[in-house]
């Protein structure tokens, strides 16, 4: 067996191929894997007259076997769609049907590229993965830890998707653009002749063609044969006075101010939804901000599980500008409690909180 | 940045996988180039190089006929074993104007006969896909059963790709004949593999493929029976007895020939030893790697072919594994990449969801020795020993 292999995940994108030519070039035995995890021609309805920028279409698949081909590597497309559907599309259901605001990447990799993924290459020999994400990870040798830090790009830095990491998959994993900004890939990617190198990035969930969730989630029930549940209710403010109606509670995010059709004196946000009594609670700017937040399912990744309060950087969403607060990890229930120094705007069940210092993730978990 | 090829550790490449595609041989490339270079002409042509043509086209269509046991006639040469598939489907169902038209069939057919089928059920078609037992067997019994009076052709494969189980094709070619309904075979791994007799078999049409024993990809051929009517797939000129327009690739038939000529007088001797080696194969397999099982094992199989699933192993994972370590293995057929559903063979020999995803489908040929096999146990086993536990434990083996 290849001393050293490494298996890079290819999606087809400029990222992932600029990962499998840098390790290339530098003379690392590489082969690329590209997982298939979902199946473009279910639900052909969703699937809108241009179908680019979408993982899993044919044209990723070709477009990553065609880099591979230029860069003299092996290439291999892994089915993982069972276990995709499993542990991403279905937790995506349920959490939009519970009024949430699910982010099924960070879903993706936990149970996909840094399990499955980072598991069967290790099967075939290859003792760590490399992936496209703008994260830097360094070990630690005075606390023998791994740590996972902000790509030097700011603006494309994707730790926040990358809270569950533990110790063990840092170990073997690869983030080679970490150090790198985007124009600096692109122009890697040009350099190498790359053949994707101009191709745009994907901004939408890889398995919502079109972005419409509501639309996707409809079709997929459709599918399994049952229907998406009654959706339209009241907008009620928060002391529970009805303001007027909404077709369906789904999609409302917490901090949407747009489609609500409520005439009030002062702009209304959504503040909440009850899936139970399908109410849209709305409120008033002021009403958006909180002070505090419970996270669940926290993972530690930097440090280990701090037994004092830890002074961080709070990031609630992935555009988010990382606010200071005090965190609390709750001993023995991977719980954490998060007291803001600021009332922060549209704190959403269902996004990641994750916690900086600086640069440094030190660990994040689930908005409850 | 210049970037070479990586060779990995791999030098020593073993190919295991005849039942996707064979090199061609010396003695077929020979005859092929020179056919290639020969100044023949076109074979309907009058002049002295179209008389050329002709005479090396049908030397080529004797030697093919030899092979299977018909009248060289009898042998239309075609593109490979999807047209002659669909040709003896759609051929013989387009011959026949009844209002109801049925065909009978089998559920492990390849793609070629299966969605050939789906086709003619869009147009109005009734076909039965006859089940198959643990071992992949149809049983003659259900054959029996389910023609009906307007039933126009039985089309049941010779020898199944994935798992090598052999047919009884010579019962149902019995059946179907009592009948009175026509019979196709599919003997795309069959022919040049094991013994084949078309005429004594009472056999109506039969498929194969050029690039299974050893020819090049594109040349096929379809044995018609002399008197049976079969509607073309292609419409121009009058070759091939009017079921096969369009001007004959002569040289892609001299190879077909030459490789029915290597394939009917080795064929004894290669079996025996391809089936020695096989089974040299198996019983290291089955000795070292835990939770192997071979798949289809108690039918008469053709002796190349072994089919084995490895409890919590992806077959996938396998093949990739091994091509790592330089052996071509495949996980049943050569499908398209991602198109990972589990084998329709298998699934219909009534494996469950993960068994059928465990399977490994290793196809020996001419270049395979016994150190290549000794090697290859080896390298099954090591992969297998660290890919075992992978499999994606927390998805219900039970569902569908």
């Amino acid at each position: 067996m290849t001393e050293g292999l490494v298996a890079v995940a290819m999606s087809g994108g400029v990222d992932s191929s600029t990962v499998a030519a840098l390790l290339a070039s530098r003379g690392v035995p590489v082969i690329g894997l590209t997982m298939q995890l979902w199946d473009q021609r279910r639900m052909p309805e969703l699937t809108p007259a241009k179908p680019s920028g979408r993982c899993c279409s044919l044209t990723d698949v070709h477009d990553a076997r065609a880099v591979a081909q230029a860069l003299g590597i092996r290439h291999y497309v892994v089915n993982f769609e069972e276990r995709f559907e499993h542990q991403v599309v279905q937790p995506f259901v349920q959490e939009y049907l519970e009024g949430k605001t699910p982010i099924p990447c960070t879903f993706c990799n936990i149970y996909l590229k840094f399990d499955l993924l980072l598991e069967l290459s290790a099967g075939l020999g290859a003792d760590r993965i490399a992936t496209g994400h703008y994260a830097r990870l360094s070990h630690d040798a005075d606390s023998g830890r791994w740590q996972l830090r902000r790509g030097v790009d700011t603006g494309k830095d994707q730790t926040y998707f990358l809270f569950g990491l533990t110790q063990e998959q840092m170990e073997r994993t690869l983030f080679p653009l970490g150090e790198y900004t985007k124009e600096q890939v692109r122009e890697i990617a040009r350099l190498a002749n790359v053949p994707v190198a101009a191709k745009s990035d994907s901004q939408e969930i890889c398995f919502v063609p079109g972005g419409d969730h509501e639309e996707f989630i409809r079709a997929y029930l459709k599918e399994q044969g049952r229907a998406l549940p009654p959706g339209g209710g009241e907008i009620v403010d928060s002391t529970g006075k009805r303001l007027g109606r909404h077709n369906s509670y789904y999609g409302f995010t917490v901090g949407q101010r747009k489609g609500l059709g409520v005439a009030a004196p002062e702009p209304l946000y959504v503040i909440g939804t009850n899936p139970e009594t399908r109410q849209v609670i709305v409120g008033t700017e002021r009403e958006l901000f909180r002070k505090e937040m419970s996270v669940g399912e926290v993972n530690w990744l930097s440090i280990p599980e701090p037994d004092h309060p830890v002074r961080a950087s709070v990031r609630i969403r992935h555009q988010h500008t990382p606010a200071a607060a005090n965190v609390l990890a709750v001993k023995g229930e991977r719980r954490a409690q998060v007291v803001f120094d600021e009332p922060q705007k549209a704190i959403a069940p269902g996004q990641a909180a994750v916690f900086y210092d600086g640069e440094l993730v030190l660990g994040g978990g689930w908005i409850e | 940045m210049v970037v070479g090829i990586q060779a990995l550790g791999a030098t020593n490449r073993c190919y295991f996988d005849h039942n996707a595609t064979t090199p061609v041989s010396a003695e077929v490339l020979g005859a092929y180039l020179s056919a290639l270079r020969s100044p023949a002409g076109n074979p309907s042509s009058i002049h002295a190089w179209g008389q050329t043509a002709r005479r090396i086209l049908d030397e080529a269509r004797a030697r093919v006929a030899d092979l299977v046991g018909c009248l060289p006639e009898e042998i239309v040469f075609l593109s490979g074993g999807t047209e002659a598939d669909n040709l003896a489907l759609s051929g013989v169902v387009g011959a026949h104007s009844a209002e109801r038209r049925h065909v009978v069939t089998s559920t492990v057919e390849h793609p070629g006969v299966l969605k050939t089928c789906a086709h003619l059920e869009t147009q109005g078609v009734e076909v039965t896909y006859l089940p198959v037992d643990g071992m992949g067997l149809v049983d003659p019994d259900e054959l029996r059963r389910n023609i009906r009076p307007h039933t126009v052709l039985v089309s049941i494969m010779h020898a199944n790709n994935e798992t090598g189980v052999i047919q009884p094709v010579e019962e149902f070619a019995r059946i179907a004949r009592q009948a009175g309904v026509p019979f196709h075979s599919d003997g795309v791994q069959a022919a040049g593999k094991i013994p084949v007799d078309v005429t004594a078999s009472e056999f109506d049409l039969y498929s194969l493929s050029g690039h299974k024993f050893y020819a090049p990809k594109g040349i096929g051929a379809l044995f018609v029976r002399r008197d049976l009517g079969v509607q073309p797939l292609l419409f121009g000129g009058r070759q091939e007895r009017g079921m096969r327009a369009g001007t004959e690739n002569v040289a892609g038939a001299v190879a077909l020939g030459e490789a029915a000529r290597w394939a009917k007088v080795n064929m004894a001797a290669e079996a025996a030893r391809l089936e020695t080696l096989r089974d040299r194969l198996e019983q290291g397999i089955l000795e070292r790697v835990q939770g192997s099982f071979v798949n289809g094992k108690g039918a008469r199989r053709l002796p190349n072919t072994t089919n084995i699933r490895i409890a919590g192993v992806e077959g996938e994972a396998v093949v990739i594994a091994l091509d790592l370590k330089g052996f071509a293995v495949s996980t049943g057929a050569a499908c398209s990449s991602g198109a990972m559903q589990p084998s329709h063979v298998l699934t219909a020999m009534g494996l469950k969801r993960a068994e059928g995803r465990s399977a490994v489908r290793i196809s020996l040929g001419r270049s395979n020795t016994v150190e290549q096999v000794d090697a290859l146990i080896e390298a099954v086993a090591a992969s297998a020993a660290r890919l075992q536990g992978l499999a994606p434990s927390d998805i219900d083996e039970d569902d569908d």
